[in-house]
């Protein structure tokens, strides 16, 4: 258990990572590693590897992020997640969480326009049956996401050589 | 022209500069080497300690504290060590908070001996040991140990080193450069020397949250080692504190109290906004301290089986972030193989011989660097080992 915790804490920060060099840091060789990632795929515990990108850097149009407030009916039987599943479902959702406080559901949208988040708002989420107001938040600028900061890392201030 | 020299102490004169001093000379006039010769962790201060810091500026506490360091601090260090180590002190009269360990080894040393009397100190060994005995008129007497039976002190070593003339030994496990560490039984049988001849022991454990395959031992926790043992530790290698400069002292009230005196005519207390910044480590440090320690576990792991893969035999260090390759199949010596690396491959590593005799024969690398360096570097000197 203790090994898969520590694999897990490795992909997290660098999902690229060869399964030789985890074997070398973990003290395993690669096929029990390959064995064990498998199991966790298997398991749902990986749902999957991604890159956090700051698109900002990158030679390609910016999109935008919205974060919308969504008040909803729930529904007897199913509470929230009937209306959950029928808005994750939409490709334009990022991430969609149940909040405790002043509203639901918490929907991350990205979109290429302002525009085209807006009509998604407008057309899409504020028609469903269930949904009873919507607040849209569009993100200005990201400094961390995902554990990592975004912008220039520290720099190593140590001396060359050091008692 | 006056020569200056003259004004100098025999004492200071007596003693040679370091030999990493020398290295880091070298190695600073080079650009893009890849530095395994740094004894310090690669992570910046977590940020809960830096911002307790700050605030204290902020709330204005920038006047001296207690000689002896915060009370609150004190007390936390006291906490801490009982409960990380097993081992029992009175915040009141039996804790100094010190600038840095290093300020904590010389005063233990300040306090205890008298010129003339022998220190024994287990090599190879941290650079400042021998040279801060001399310093007071002591003489250090080296207890060799060597990579056959893994840097570790043997009860035997010590016999045949102690004479009439002996104090104390100097002890520092997990140790700095070999990464040794020792079992509970392993140390009990030197203790047991210890107690036969009535030593005083320094046990330097400022590396003691680094171990990696069983928990440290701390000397003072073994069985009649509490009343004779000067516990030296620090905030520098677990909370990535080096720059503080804080460390502190545990000892019995009386060794206390004397070395209590020396700080304060010397140092008066340690930094205020450090101390501050050390409270909240103690408090709510040890959960980032411990995803830094298995960092370096999985390191070692790496490097030194990659050290291993290239050719160079080296023991695996139980614990600090140093491995201690042996380079003597290159048949060069420590300070030939650092320097031609560095000028061939932009590697630098610590020759082994500037940690005492002892060393000569091996290199010290360590491994508190990123993943990625550690790689170039092994690429690096395997590429240097195919050319001799």
């Amino acid at each position: 258990m203790e090994k898969e915790k520590e694999l897990l804490r490795l992909l997290e920060k660098n999902g690229r990572m060869p399964a030789e060099k985890i074997g070398r840091l973990l003290e395993m060789d690669r096929q029990a590693v390959e064995e064990m990632l498998a199991d966790l795929e298997k398991r749902n515990v990986i749902l999957g590897y991604s890159a956090v990108v700051d698109w900002t850097k990158a030679d390609v149009p910016e999109g935008v992020t919205a974060m919308i407030d969504v008040k909803v009916q729930p529904k007897r039987g199913t509470g929230f997640d009937e209306t959950a599943e029928r808005i994750y479902r939409f490709k334009e959702v990022k991430a969609l969480y149940l909040m405790s406080g002043t509203y639901d559901l918490s929907v991350v949208i990205e979109g290429a326009t302002m525009t085209e988040v807006g009509q998604f708002v407008s057309e899409k989420l504020s028609t469903l049956d269930s949904v009873l107001s919507t607040t849209t938040h569009f993100q200005l600028k990201r400094y961390k996401h995902d554990g990592v900061v975004f912008g220039d890392k520290e720099d190593d201030h140590r001396m060359v050589v050091s008692p | 022209m006056t020569d200056h020299t003259q004004y100098l102490s025999d004492a200071v004169t007596r003693i040679r500069p370091s030999g990493i001093r020398k290295f880091f000379d070298l190695a600073s006039s080079m650009d893009n080497i890849i530095s395994l010769g740094v004894g310090e962790p690669d992570y910046t201060t977590p940020w809960n300690i830096r911002e307790a810091s700050i605030s204290s500026l902020e709330r204005g506490f920038t006047s001296y504290t207690a000689n002896a360091g915060l009370p609150e601090l004190r007390e936390e260090i006291a906490r801490y060590l009982t409960e990380q180590f097993q081992t029992s002190y009175s915040p009141e009269d039996e804790v100094i908070v010190t600038s840095g360990a290093s300020e904590a080894i010389d005063l233990a040393m300040r306090a205890t001996v008298n010129p003339g009397d022998e220190v024994l100190v287990v090599e190879p060994s941290f650079v400042s040991y021998a040279p801060l005995v001399s310093l007071i008129g002591g003489v250090p007497v080296p207890v060799p140990t060597s990579i056959e039976n893994g840097f570790k002190v043997t009860p035997e070593a010590i016999q045949d080193r102690i004479s009439d003339r002996t104090k104390a030994i100097l002890l520092c496990f997990p140790n700095n450069p070999t990464g040794t560490v020792m079992t509970s039984d392993e140390l009990e049988s030197v203790a047991a020397i210890v107690k036969q001849h009535d030593l005083l022991v320094f046990s330097d454990e400022i590396y003691a949250e680094m171990t990696y395959d069983a928990p440290h031992v701390s000397v003072p926790a073994l069985q009649g080692m509490r009343d004779r043992t000067v516990l030296i530790s620090g905030f520098s290698k677990a909370f990535a504190m080096t720059g503080w400069r804080l460390g502190y002292v545990a000892a019995p009230e009386p060794l206390a109290s004397g070395m209590l005196k020396i700080h304060q005519y010397a140092m008066m207390c340690a930094s205020t906004m450090a101390q501050y910044g050390a409270i909240e480590a103690l408090q709510n440090g040890r959960e980032e301290m411990l995803e830094m320690v298995e960092s370096y576990r999985q390191r070692r792991n790496f490097f030194v089986g990659a050290l291993k893969d290239i050719g160079l035999d080296c023991h695996t260090p139980g614990g600090a972030f140093y491995a201690f390759p042996s380079i003597r199949s290159t048949g060069l010596t420590s300070e030939q193989f650092a320097e031609k690396l560095l000028f061939a491959q932009r590697v630098a590593v610590v020759p082994g011989n500037v940690f005492g005799e002892g060393g000569e024969g091996h290199v010290r690398c360590s491994y508190a660097a990123s993943l990625s360096q550690l790689e170039q570097a092994v690429d690096r000197m395997d590429r240097f080992i195919r050319s001799l």
